[in-house]
């Protein structure tokens, strides 16, 4: 099955290296901490300054971060590994190389299926290996100067990489969306993509359906989403402009520029790399045992998939419903109390993921809040829930009951209910009183109706609940006039 | 494999070594006379030999030995940067970086 | 030898002048209270002052080294002392120090204020920062080196040689030359070195001093300026072996700083080298004790002096009951170009971090980052050091890797697979500690690879992590001294200590001094 739709009739061809920052207090290989945004170099012990006599001394929370995410991806989990230097200059680079995995990473394989417009897809892992970031070069102007911040040197990062197997730009984010979701899940990453949390670098190349694979250009440091797509759509029309033109496309590495949207090839990486990788004579081989491994698994928690299925078989919720409700741990924790309190009073938890898809996230992101911040408790939605479920009060008015319980008038549902007054009317006399009323008073719609005019129906329910101020149950409102309007003929 | 005056240039410009034409011309002809002495070296045969990376291999099984995740180090930018060639608010200067 | 014994037992009863004591010596006089540390160290201070022009001293803090020596005084008198407190002692300039400049003996590094001192520095002084106090040696200064601790005479050292007390014209050794210079000269007692392809062993050996340097993870490398990380090991030189086992066992032990250091409970290496070999009657202390006499150490090129010393000194070990067996190290040879290959990548790669951006020296030459890192580093390092960074740099370098690094470190394993076989048929090896005595400086200017050739004999060891030793053997041609090399097994220091002070027991070469 092909599904890779094509562009201007090339296929693309997207492979994504990943950079998951490892949320531990200290640094890979040194006691300094880790926390964002400190005064510049107060974070940057001689380790990480690389000063003369400094050792690396590996972060033992590090490397838990990295077997969880081995296990819950399904890849293997290597008994032994080897950390190497890289090396090139550059003066974010304290030690001239970077310590990182090259030739034995400790996770090796693995697989990361998402949904695409409903579809299931997977990609499949090449790796993910344990490295150190570098320090930030700050260019707002020193006198003509750079100045050079090594705060961040030193911070563990788990680099995940992918076989090129992505297919489009929509793929793509959608895959990166995904794995965002799964490291935070895991708690092994904060997420943060403004901080640079999570930082992908996309390997873009087009070609002929069936030709070889083109040339590719590596797009760096996308730290979110939506300029993932856009410089991925750029560079895709850009490529295939070329190729067009009867131009060759040149591996780079190319910067995108949310300003003007578009990419453009980094100066100071031009000449060719040799990074001279070797066996970190500092650092003994890593050695996993399978009692450790053991342990993560036993702590690793269930995983958004499991859950997913599990909503889908036990809830009867449709996949779409199942993703929405696992797209992270809070709001997962949050549907299953809610729905756990609607099912005793009577609700169904589709009734549940339809208010969280609908109104809730509807009132988060307008307010740009995140599930724990939900002023509506799950218990209080569940009750609300029930009642409509009953035929306490109409949709219409459960959304009122909501906006209440969000602006905090009150946390009763009962009590605002009756305060709002929005009860339905539940006595058939009253209704049908009013119901004859109606009938009397609009002749015409009768008439209409009897001579086969459905609409003329509507709208003498309509008459019913504007009678009733919209208390009347409509369903119960129609049975009435249908059986009025049978009768007496 | 004869090493060129070019390979020399090459290596010093990957070292960062700014060497002039003179220095490149002595260098070459002494690591040519190195190279001699390591030939021997590559003659022998090695198949299947496991490298030896660190000696603690060779005394003992080395594992690597991990540390705990805490922060010990507290701010020492002032001692770290007694050294420093030119400092300013904290961070270290160099000539312009362009990406 | 009776008259060698009327000497062991004279240092030790009648106070001989301060700086003709030994660690042991110094110990035994300050523990009897019939000397002071401060006495003892301004002695030294001055007896520094006399004889800067060995070149021995790269600093010297006296303020500092008498204020350490009142403070050596006053822990003794509260009854808090060790062997070693107010027991002078000095750092090869490889060592990171907070009181002195550390330069690694190089332009780059001049005037470098480290804001920590290294494990082994922390160790012998004041002690580790919220660890055990330290055995309260009192620092007199940092000792000269070859740049980086790259050479063999101490010529590459960016501060000037170090000469040779025995003959001034000549090299002390490297590339701890200051350490070994400042021992013989007797400056100090005994001095912190390091040993990468030989540089404890093979000065020791040129000055008449004995060496140390442990198995690789004996001691820690944190604060230890790197030259090739996988090489690397720290050590002592001192007078005697007795002195060199009081101060490695201060020195030593796990240090969670260094991924590399060898997890093992602390030594005391004296205690160890004063017990008695298991059966060994008066005598003959070292009966039962098998010496493996490797071939490829005894070629027919051996200078001659340098032989009969080395002959002599082993027939006094068999006169001391020990058995002398032939060995086969057959990859002696090779250990030259697999040494070169290695060290020199590793180098490449440790000397990345000076690109004059944190710390060292800057070029003030204008010009763009690219021209700033260049220029910084073609003015900061030495030509040594240069050449070793082009060698390294080639080897790792695409389309070299396997061909020159990764051979090497197969070679290497091969090389230890020696050792191995031989250990399977005695306790330790002996051989030369260099092909000839101390050469007159600048005499290897001209060639300066050929040089790396004189490092044949102490190599091998190094590559396989394995200790070592030298002790005097003698003296050969222009009356210079000859060391005798011992090779023990992993972590076989005691045994290297017990013979090696057997020897001396019944020898004196060691305590013969310079004029």
């Amino acid at each position: 099955m092909n599904t890779n739709p094509l562009v201007r009739g090339y296929e693309v061809v997207i492979g994504f290296e990943t950079h998951a920052q490892l949320s531990t207090a200290s640094k890979i290989f040194s006691g300094a901490a880790t926390a964002f945004g400190a005064a510049p170099n107060t974070q940057a012990c001689a380790v990480d300054l690389a000063l003369p006599g400094t050792l690396p001394v590996l972060n033992r929370g590090a490397v838990e971060r990295a077997i969880r995410f081995g296990l819950a991806v399904g890849a293997t989990v290597a008994p032994v590994s080897i950390f190497a230097r890289k090396h090139y200059f550059y003066p974010d680079l304290p030690k001239g190389y970077q310590i990182s995995q090259y030739e034995i990473p400790v996770v090796q394989g693995g697989r990361v299926d998402f949904l695409l417009d409903g579809q299931a897809r997977s990609v499949r892992l090449v790796r993910a290996h344990l490295e150190e970031d570098a320090g930030k070069s700050l260019h707002e102007d020193f006198h003509g100067l750079t100045g050079i911040d090594l705060n961040r040197a030193g911070t563990p990062l788990l680099e995940i990489v992918t076989e090129p197997e992505l297919r489009s730009s929509a793929e793509a984010v959608e895959y990166a969306k995904t794995l965002h979701a799964l490291v935070v899940w895991l708690g092994i990453c904060d997420g943060n993509m403004q901080e640079g949390s999570f930082r992908c670098d996309a390997n873009v190349s087009v070609r002929r359906p069936g030709a070889p694979l083109g040339t590719r250009r590596e797009i760096k440091n996308l730290n979110s989403f939506r300029f993932l797509q856009q410089a991925i759509d750029y560079e895709v029309q850009w490529q295939i402009d070329r190729l067009e033109d009867g131009l060759a496309i040149e591996q780079a590495t190319v910067l995108f520029d949310p300003a003007s949207g578009q990419t453009r090839a980094m100066r100071s990486k031009e000449e060719a790399h040799d990074y001279r990788y070797f066996p970190d004579p500092d650092l003994p081989p890593l050695v996993i045992a399978p009692d450790w491994i053991a342990r993560e698994r036993a702590a690793l928690p269930e995983l958004p998939q499991a859950m997913a299925e599990r909503l889908q078989r036990d809830d009867g919720l449709p996949a779409h419903d199942a993703a929405m409700m696992t797209q992270g741990r809070g709001f997962a924790a949050y549907y299953e109390a809610a729905r756990d309190a609607a099912r005793a009073a009577g609700a169904p938890p589709k009734a549940v993921a339809n208010w969280m898809m609908g109104e809730v996230s509807k009132r988060l992101n307008a307010q740009a809040l995140a599930i724990e911040d939900c002023p509506v408790p799950a218990a209080t939605l569940a009750v609300l829930l029930a009642r409509v479920h009953d035929g306490t009060i109409s949709n219409n008015a459960a959304r009122q009951v909501f906006d209440a319980l969000w602006a905090g008038e009150g946390l009763e549902v009962d009590a605002l209910i009756d305060a709002k007054g929005l009860r339905q009317m539940r006595d058939a006399g009253a209704l049908e009183a009013i119901v004859d009323e109606v009938l009397a008073k609009n002749a015409k719609s009768v008439d209409e109706f009897r001579a086969g005019k459905d609409k003329a129906f509507n709208a003498l329910v309509g008459q019913v609940m504007k009678a009733t101020q919209g208390k009347a149950n409509p369903a119960q409102a129609a049975e009435l006039l249908r059986r009025r309007l049978s009768q007496g003929g | 494999m004869a090493l060129s005056p070019e390979d020399v240039s090459r290596i010093a410009e990957l070292a960062r070594l700014d060497l002039s034409a003179d220095e490149q011309r002595a260098m070459h002809a002494q690591l040519v006379g190195f190279f001699r002495i390591v030939e021997q070296m590559c003659a022998v045969e090695t198949r299947g030999v496991e490298p030896l990376y660190t000696p603690l291999a060779a005394a003992h099984a080395a594992a690597l030995r991990l540390r705990d995740d805490v922060v010990s180090e507290p701010d020492q930018r002032e001692a770290c940067q007694r050294s420093a060639p030119r400092v300013e608010d904290g961070l270290y200067l160099v000539p312009k970086v362009i990406e | 030898m009776s008259d060698a014994q009327a000497r062991g037992i004279a240092a030790a009863s009648t106070p001989a002048a301060p700086h003709e004591l030994g660690v042991a010596d110094a110990s035994r006089l300050l523990a009897a209270g019939r000397l002071s540390s401060v006495e003892l160290t301004q002695a030294l201070l001055a007896r520094i002052d006399a004889h800067t022009d060995l070149g021995a001293f790269l600093a010297v803090d006296a303020a500092q080294a008498l204020a350490a020596a009142r403070a050596a005084d006053a822990r003794r008198a509260a009854g808090q002392a060790t062997p070693l407190t107010g027991v002078p002692v000095a750092h090869k300039d490889i060592f990171v120090t907070r009181a002195l400049p550390s330069t690694a003996g190089s332009r780059m590094l001049e005037g470098y204020a480290s804001p920590f001192d290294a494990t082994v520095v922390a160790r012998l002084g004041e002690g580790e920062e919220g660890g055990a106090p330290g055995a309260g040696m009192v620092a007199l200064g940092k000792l000269n080196c070859d740049e980086f601790a790259m050479g063999s005479g101490n010529e590459n050292s960016a501060f000037g040689p170090a000469r040779n007390p025995w003959d001034r014209d000549r090299v002390p050794g490297g590339s701890s030359g200051g350490s070994a210079a400042a021992v013989a000269a007797g400056l100090v007692p005994a001095a912190t070195a390091t040993d990468t392809g030989g540089s404890i062993r093979q000065p020791a050996g040129f000055t008449g001093t004995t060496g140390i340097k442990p198995t690789y993870g004996v001691c820690s490398r944190h604060g230890m300026i790197a030259f090739a990380s996988s090489l690397d090991q720290a050590g002592v030189i001192a007078r005697s072996a007795e002195d060199c086992a009081l101060v490695l066992g201060a020195m030593s032990g796990f240090d969670a700083r260094d991924s590399t250091s060898a997890e093992r409970p602390p030594q005391d290496f004296h205690a160890q080298m004063l017990a008695p070999r298991a059966g060994a009657p008066a005598g003959k202390p070292l009966a039962g004790l098998r010496i493996g006499l490797p071939r490829e150490f005894f070629p027919a090129a051996l200078a001659a002096d340098v032989g009969d010393a080395l002959r002599a000194a082993l027939a006094e070990l068999e006169r001391l009951g020990a058995t002398l067996v032939d060995v086969g190290l057959p990859r002696t040879e090779l250990a030259i170009p697999v040494y070169y290959i290695i060290a020199p990548a590793e180098a490449s790669s440790n000397l990345s971090r000076f690109d004059g951006v944190r710390y060292g020296h800057r070029s003030t030459r204008d010009g763009d980052l690219r021209d700033m890192v260049s220029r910084s580093r073609a003015e900061g390092f030495g030509a040594e050091v240069r050449r070793r960074i082009m060698i390294g740099t080639y080897v790792l370098s695409h389309g070299y890797y396997d061909a020159y690094f990764v051979q090497a470190l197969k070679l290497r394993r091969l090389i230890a697979d020696d050792f191995r076989a031989c250990f399977a048929r005695c306790d330790l090896l002996a051989g030369p500690v260099a092909p000839s005595v101390a050469w007159r400086l600048g005499e290897q200017a001209d060639d300066p690879v050929k040089a790396y050739l004189a490092d044949i004999f102490t190599l091998p060891a190094s590559l396989a992590g394995l200790p070592g030793m030298s002790v005097p053997a003698g003296f050969g041609a222009h009356g210079m001294p000859v060391g005798l090399q011992l090779i023990g097994d992993y972590f076989a220091e005691a045994t290297l200590l017990h013979a090696a002070h057997a020897l001396q027991q019944a020898t004196d070469f060691h305590r013969r001094r310079p004029a």
